[in-house]
């Protein structure tokens, strides 16, 4: 009996979420610390606290500038952006009754990718690169939610096909858009970003898109048990007293700001959104008032730890996907090796 | 009344067959209603419509006096609980979480169960005897034990009535006996109850009131004594049933025919056969 791995009880909860959040402080100092301009923990954890309450610094200036203008808008982006698809991906799992959702599968990415290819196409500067790509997200989103709608059938399967049939018809105009792309510059330029990383992030727009997160985050957090609710299906969520159409309306518009948000700031991140909850459902058990929470910081953990691994290895940063493709194509054959007995 | 079912009309789009063509029915508190009909007579639909899931196209389903197809889903489950057929859940929920879910009614949409919700699901688990299951995991469970943990997940928020559909589907007989003795208790402690059931017995087990399908979708409906007869089980299922009192329990009980080959696969007689 798997049931008693799964931590139960209050106790045992908080004690994982704190040695979660002492992981991630951790991480974040270690991910200061490393990479090709070393800085001592020392130092670092100077900077990072006389930073953070406005107190005059003393250090180098390239030091100051490693770590205040690079490292931490890097960090915090890597952290918000796996929460972010962690929670998406927890959400649209619970809400699909379905664990091998993940976020990108209403179209979404699909979209943002194709926004952000015409973007790279028209030669645009990255900001707005970022903005045709959360627009084009959100566009393939909207059109997902309406073929349902004109199909006159709103239930998820529909819902689920549809995501598929739109996702493959804007992969198609990705393919035409890099077909007709410049191969040289815009072609690499668009294939490294369907890839995702987070080498150009400013902490100028992260001010603007980390209250884009959080907020759906919260939302969601605050939602949580009912996303237990709604993973009975349909039908059994109405009788047990779910307005399941408001309440499904509001946690997929959260799950899909929450996974077009991060797109914008990283590109494509594929499997997290995926592993995450599946692994975060493993340590805390289903119920989404604990796997919610847990899997937003284990998700930002993970992608933190990821992140400095890409810019740790290798003489030129490695795109974050093809890490996590790895990490995350490995997991999910142990996942299946642990179930093979009951897989049919 | 809890339950006033007006001639109600329903199909499932105008170029199906009519489903329910003009069904009444009446629930009071204290009832017991064992529906009874032919696979795909129409049993679940009914149930669906006095839930509000599905809406008639004519008639109305009266809940405590108000129309159900008016009614928001938050005030018909604080109402109504509904044990619907069997499903396994996605996802691994501990039948504690499970059977919490059953308190939906009363909890706001950004808000989540407190402490009187746990303790009304730590009360409803100890009067299905489940307690020693509520750390384990539902889709871990047996066909019985799941049955009873849906049954105080539909009475924990504590409804006027319990709806169940199939509720002995898949169940040993074992299991059968004693979710029937439930259903019973149920509607003992004042719960009005309707079942949907196939065989007879269960109906002859529960007493109270039965309704049974006629192949054009209509209903008719009276106590157990009047409804389940000889003559009224063998024009429902086609097949020569017969109804003996027994002396022991005090009851009539429901038996079916011995079963006779079916000619469409009797052995040839032909004399040349047996030579091989």
């Amino acid at each position: 009996m798997s049931t008693g791995k799964i931590a139960n009880g209050r106790g045992k909860i908080a004690l994982l979420m704190g040695l979660l959040v002492a992981g991630l402080l951790c991480g974040v100092v270690l991910a200061v610390c490393v990479g090709k301009y070393p800085v001592t923990p020392k130092e670092s954890l100077r900077i990072l606290i006389n930073a953070t309450f406005q107190q005059p610094i003393e250090a180098s200036d390239m030091t100051i500038n490693v770590v205040l203008g690079l490292r931490i808008p890097r960090i915090l982006a890597s952290v918000f952006v796996g929460a972010a698809l962690s929670v998406a991906g927890a959400a649209y799992q619970g809400i699909f009754q379905n664990p091998l959702v993940s976020p990108d599968f209403l179209g979404v990415s699909s979209g943002a990718c194709v926004g952000a290819a015409l973007a790279i196409l028209m030669s645009l500067t990255t900001v707005f690169i970022s903005l045709f790509a959360f627009i084009g997200g959100i566009l393939a989103f909207m059109l997902t939610i309406s073929l349902p709608a004109l199909l006159r059938n709103r239930s998820n399967t529909v819902l689920v096909l549809a995501g598929i049939i739109v996702g493959s018809a804007l992969s198609s105009l990705l393919g035409f858009i890099k077909y007709t792309a410049d191969p040289d510059t815009q072609l690499a330029s668009i294939t490294y970003w369907t890839m995702g990383s987070f080498a150009y992030v400013s902490l100028r727009d992260l001010a603007f898109l980390i209250p884009l997160l959080l907020v759906p985050m919260t939302i969601l957090v605050l939602m949580a048990w009912w996303i237990d609710v709604l993973s009975m299906g349909e039908e059994e969520a109405r009788t047990l007293g779910a307005d399941v159409t408001k309440m499904r309306g509001i946690v997929i518009l959260c799950s899909t700001l929450l996974t077009a948000g991060s797109v914008c700031i990283a590109g494509t991140i594929s499997w997290v959104g995926l592993i995450v909850p599946h692994f975060a459902r493993m340590v805390v058990g289903s119920g989404n008032r604990r796997l919610i929470p847990f899997a937003a910081l284990l998700g930002g953990l993970f992608m933190l730890l990821v992140d400095t691994l890409t810019r740790v290895i290798g003489v030129s940063e490695m795109p974050v996907s093809i890490m996590t493709g790895v990490l995350g194509s490995f997991f999910f054959y142990w996942l299946i090796w642990r179930q093979r007995d009951r897989i049919r | 009344m809890i339950y006033f079912v007006d001639n109600i009309r329903f199909s499932y789009r105008p170029s199906l067959p009519v489903v329910l063509n003009g069904v009444s029915l009446t629930l009071e508190e204290g009832d017991v209603l064992t529906i009874m009909g032919r696979n795909g007579a129409g049993k679940s639909t009914l149930m669906k419509c006095m839930l509000g899931l599905l809406k008639p196209q004519q008639g109305e389903v009266c809940l405590c006096g108000e129309k159900v197809s008016l009614l928001k889903p938050r005030f018909i489950a604080s109402q109504v609980g509904y044990v619907p057929q069997n499903h396994v859940p996605a996802f691994g929920y501990t039948v504690f979480d499970y059977v919490l879910m059953g308190c939906a009614s009363k909890i706001g949409m950004m808000s989540h169960p407190g402490r009187q919700e746990k303790r009304d699901t730590e009360k409803a688990l100890e009067m299905l005897d489940i307690s020693h299951l509520k750390t384990r995991k539902y889709n871990e469970l047996s066909g019985g034990e799941r049955q009873q943990a849906m049954i105080a997940r539909a009475i924990v928020g504590k409804p006027k009535a319990v709806l169940f559909d199939e509720p002995t589907a898949h169940l040993d007989v074992g299991n059968q006996v004693k979710v029937l003795r439930i259903i019973k208790s149920l509607s003992e402690t004042g719960f009005a109850v309707a079942i949907t059931a196939h065989d007879p017995n269960h109906a002859l087990l529960l007493g109270g009131k039965v309704a049974i399908f006629d192949r054009e979708g209509g209903v008719v409906c009276g106590n157990v004594e009047e409804m389940v007869t000889e003559e009224k089980l063998r024009a429902l299922y086609g097949e020569k049933l017969m109804l003996r009192y027994l002396e022991e329990l005090g009851r009539r009980v429901c038996i079916s025919p011995n079963l006779k080959s079916m000619k469409s696969m009797r052995l040839p007689d032909d004399p040349s056969a047996s030579i091989i």
